[in-house]
């Protein structure tokens, strides 16, 4: 069995939408005894746009889509897909494609069955439903694998299968409940890829969610970080990484230093510059500030620091210093420049606003 | 696992030898007696095939009338008690397992009990029970299935249970529905193919337990093919021999049957 992904087809006629579907989530409450998983979330997606919900473990994200699914309901608020509400629509009646985290192919069907399943549901006749199937199975590169069962495949084939299945009935909204996180990083990348091009070229409304930062920058239009049940922050992903309107989104998308500092009538002095403050204004006192490491660099002057360690990550250079109150500060910089352990270089903000917290 | 953690050492081959020529033996002399028996021309020596073949001699056909009518209860109460284990048991299970997770617990206690029950303290319940049954459904013979549908229950859960361990049916019953399938649909398209091998086994069980149940229907006074058996060895032991050596081989075959279907479980899942 192969793990790489072959050139799949163009998407067939057969696949296309003719638009996508607007879905809404307004007020969604959802709760799991006395915890609230959903907090009177709103999420509002354009047709055709595809919306990763971003956050850590037990933040929401998969509540979100299953509720959005119907395979969990809700205690309050309204699911509009296309303006009709769902919400106490059944899954089946939902016309939704669904991709799960875990393998989900029907284990005594093979590839084609699988695929064909959601049009026999819709009452499809024979031929044109082994023919829309083959076609599907041909846009995700399997169709040579047709006839293989789900322990006949490997991971990423399987979830290509479970993807082709999900597309074959032209839902009006696609999910993705981490569908990824299964594979080895090598195909995940490869899949990653492979979905966002399907998902331009049939315009279909999707929603993904995951854990992986990474993942979800490099697929989605928009991106919703999600922290205990509600949305801090939606946008795209260079709003989220540029602009970052809580401290905890800073946190969570990209990688940034916790340096100490004073704010001061909204902006925060750091090691003696000063940085203009993204989001509310904090009120004057001590806080701590959230620095890109593309925001820190190494000069010949500035605050000392003692070299840690240096990682090379193919296009730049990663370098971990140590202030002298003992602060970690993480800098990215060009891999012409190789700083050794023990070195002693100087560092310099380049201004760049910041977020900060207490 | 690893030598240290073993308790005491691994017993030798002849030692092994041994021990499953004991306990073969134990199980084996009494079947090769049965048939050595089941073939005695009477008390004074010597063998025949008499037996055997009288049982289907037409001339006899009265004689064995009774036999066959409480073999052919016996048929009827294996179905019927199946039907109650695909019925009853099977959705339930299904439903605990997706819906009602926190409740397996109280399921699997329910099921496991009647194990605990010995057969003579189940009738003293059921006696008052089966007045009431009689009473609205009649005395017919298929009544007994509820009895044992309770009996059969610890043996058919567990073999429905490792079953549905080893499948994904919350993530595939959510895949079908996700692509429009109704629950029944799920049931019967998704579920039930990958769950064969479960309720076949509970079924098989379900039948071996049944044919070989004599307390039970004795207590409740009716006949099925055990108290049959016992009526008949008393004025033709060798009658009640060979029936009691087929009703061990088609046991038997059931639960090589059962065997074979989990070694072929085994084999497709080291694919």
């Amino acid at each position: 069995m192969t793990n790489s992904i072959p050139t799949a087809a163009p998407v067939p006629e057969s696949l296309a939408t003719d638009s996508g579907a607007t879905v809404e989530l307004v007020g969604v409450v959802k709760n799991f005894g006395t915890h609230r998983a959903l907090n009177a979330i709103n999420l509002s997606i354009r047709p055709g746009e595809f919306v990763a919900l971003l956050g850590p473990s037990g933040c929401g994200k998969t509540t979100a889509l299953r509720a959005l699914s119907g395979l969990e309901s809700i205690n309050e608020g309204r699911i509009l897909i296309d303006g009709e509400d769902v919400a106490s629509v059944p899954t089946n009646k939902r016309d939704i494609g669904m991709v799960f985290q875990s393998y989900s192919l029907f284990p005594h069907m093979t590839a084609i069955e699988n695929v064909e399943f959601g049009l026999r549901m819709r009452g499809v006749s024979a031929g044109e439903r082994r023919g829309r199937a083959a076609e599907a199975l041909e846009m995700v590169g399997l169709d040579k694998h047709s006839s293989r069962y789900a322990h006949q495949m490997s991971g990423g084939q399987q979830q290509r299968v479970a993807l082709a299945r999900a597309l074959v009935t032209r839902p009006r909204v696609l999910l993705l409940d981490e569908p990824l996180s299964a594979l080895d990083a090598k195909v995940r990348v490869q899949l990653r890829d492979q979905i966002r091009r399907i998902q331009t070229d049939l315009g279909i409304t999707t929603v993904f969610v995951t854990h992986d930062q990474e993942e979800a920058l490099a697929v989605a239009d928009r991106v919703a970080v999600m922290r205990e049940g509600v949305i801090e922050q939606i946008g795209t992903p260079e709003e989220l990484y540029a602009t970052p309107t809580t401290a905890f989104v800073a946190d969570f998308v990209g990688l940034s230093n916790r340096l100490p500092g004073e704010v001061l009538g909204g902006s925060i002095q750091v090691y003696g510059s000063t940085l203009a403050l993204l989001g509310s204004g904090l009120a004057d006192g001590p806080a701590t500030a959230l620095v890109r490491p593309e925001d820190v660099t190494i000069e010949s002057t500035g605050i000392p620091a003692t070299v840690v360690a240096s990682s090379f990550l193919g296009s730049l250079r990663r370098t971990q210093v140590r202030l002298d109150d003992d602060t970690l500060v993480n800098v990215q910089h060009g891999v012409e420049s190789r700083p050794q352990a023990g070195d002693i270089v100087h560092l310099k903000l380049r201004g760049a606003p910041v977020s900060a917290q207490r | 696992m690893s030598n240290a953690t073993r308790l005491g050492t691994e017993p030798g081959k002849v030692t092994r030898w041994v021990i499953l020529g004991v306990v073969g033996a134990f199980f084996l002399v009494p079947i090769i007696a049965l048939i050595e028996f089941s073939f005695r021309d009477g008390l004074g020596g010597g063998y025949t095939t008499g037996h055997w073949t009288g049982l289907f001699d037409p001339a006899n056909a009265r004689v064995y009338r009774d036999l066959f009518q409480s073999i052919g209860n016996s048929f009827i109460l294996a179905a019927v008690t199946v039907a109650i284990v695909l019925l009853v048991l099977l959705p339930t299970m299904i439903l605990v397992h997706i819906q009602f997770p926190r409740l397996k617990r109280v399921l699997e206690f329910i099921c496991i009990v009647p194990i605990t029950v010995p057969a003579i303290v189940l009738v003293v319940g059921l006696a008052p029970v089966y007045a009431v049954v009689v009473r609205v459904l009649g005395g017919s013979i298929w009544t007994l299935a509820f009895a044992y549908g309770i009996t059969v229950l610890p043996y058919a859960y567990r073999a429905i249970q490792s079953n549905l361990d080893a499948v994904a049916v919350v993530t595939l019953s959510e895949a079908g529905r996700s692509l429009g399938a109704g629950w029944m649909t799920v049931l019967w398209r998704i579920l039930l193919p990958n769950l064969r091998r479960g309720v076949l086994a509970a079924a098989f069980i379900s039948v071996a337990v049944v044919l070989g149940e004599f307390t039970i229907a004795s207590l409740l006074n009716r006949r099925n093919l055990q108290t049959a058996l016992l009526q008949v060895g008393q004025s033709d032991p060798w009658v009640a021999a060979i029936f009691s050596l087929l009703a061990l081989a088609f046991a038997f075959c059931l639960l090589l049957l059962i065997g074979r279907l989990g070694r072929d479980r085994r084999n497709r899942s080291s694919l």
